[in-house]
């Protein structure tokens, strides 16, 4: 990896601080996610088994987690650009769409089989297990497939209504 | 299974929106997990900070892990059946519904987006009833 050559030429420092800033970030996240016991499959299974004994933990993690961005975002997202870049990236859809709906509904099977939602599935990693690991690789597989294949649909429908 | 710490709960989840608090302010991106991972294999190269935060997120859950946790996190094992089938869903349906439990849950809901609202009932709804299916069915 060599890091200097991917910096732009003109700014590297600002480049810098933003991957200082993305790997700090990170940081607290993984953290997070070890302290609040996420990385603990069966805690989360414990949480999404509403009939067995009823374990609240993740909702105060989602609780704690959404009670700091309500706040925070707000402000955030009232100034005029973020500190080090030009631009907020926020995701351009607004519609409640079928591909909304119906991955939501997939990922929730998913995660409800496996304890297992992205975030902690990779900083589980750290216990050192195989669990995470063949979790990854098929989640990979399936947001490739997914991925392409949802371009096709799309294509195949365009394609349709032009004709 | 240790029983239930709700302050360790409420404090982890606290760090979790404070991070992607500063990843919005500082770079104006989202902290949604799926995404990241996302962008990272399949984005463009040179937006290196994905990788960065990927790494970031394995430093601290192993420094927690390490030397903080009061215990080392249970481990359970499943067969490797099960995270497959299981992995499998989680990377399609977060690929097609763009997004998981942070980008819609904590980064979504924080923006009070009505798109995440509606995803995250949907995979909350779907997980219910999927460990019911499992465990009672």
């Amino acid at each position: 990896m060599d890091k200097v050559q991917q910096q732009p030429q003109r700014k590297p420092s600002l480049k810098l601080k933003q991957n200082v800033i993305a790997l700090f970030s990170g940081i607290l996240f993984g953290f997070g996610l070890g302290l609040s016991q996420m990385i603990d499959r069966d805690r989360v299974l414990g949480f999404l088994d509403l009939a067995g004994k009823w374990d609240p933990t993740l909702l105060f993690v989602l609780g704690g987690a959404v009670g700091v961005t309500l706040i925070s975002f707000r402000y955030v997202l009232r100034q005029p650009h973020p500190l080090l870049t030009r631009k907020f990236y926020l995701p351009s859809k607004k519609t409640i769409d079928l591909p909304l709906i119906l991955g939501a509904a997939i990922f929730g099977i998913g995660w409800g089989i496996t304890g297992y939602c992205p975030g902690p599935g990779i900083t589980a990693l750290v216990l050192g297990i195989f669990n995470p690991v063949f979790f990854l690789i098929a989640m990979l597989l399936g947001s490739w497939i997914s991925h392409n294949s949802w371009t096709m649909i799309q294509q195949k429908f365009t394609s349709k209504e032009q004709n | 299974m240790a029983s239930f710490d709700w302050v360790s709960a409420l404090l982890g989840g606290m760090l979790i929106g404070t991070s992607a608090t500063l990843l919005l302010a500082f770079n104006g991106r989202i902290a949604g997990i799926s995404g990241i991972v996302n962008g990272a294999i399949w984005g463009d190269a040179r937006e290196n900070w994905r990788w960065i935060f990927l790494v970031g997120m394995l430093v601290g859950g192993a420094c927690y892990e390490n030397f903080f946790a009061p215990r080392p996190t249970p481990i359970s094992t499943f067969a490797p059946l099960t995270m497959i089938i299981g992995g499998f869903l989680v990377g399609f349906g977060t690929s097609l519904g763009s997004g998981c439990t942070s980008g819609h849950g904590v980064c979504g809901l924080g923006r009070l987006s009505p798109r995440s609202l509606v995803a995250v009932i949907t995979f909350l709804t779907t997980a219910f009833i999927t460990v019911f299916i499992i465990r009672h069915g």
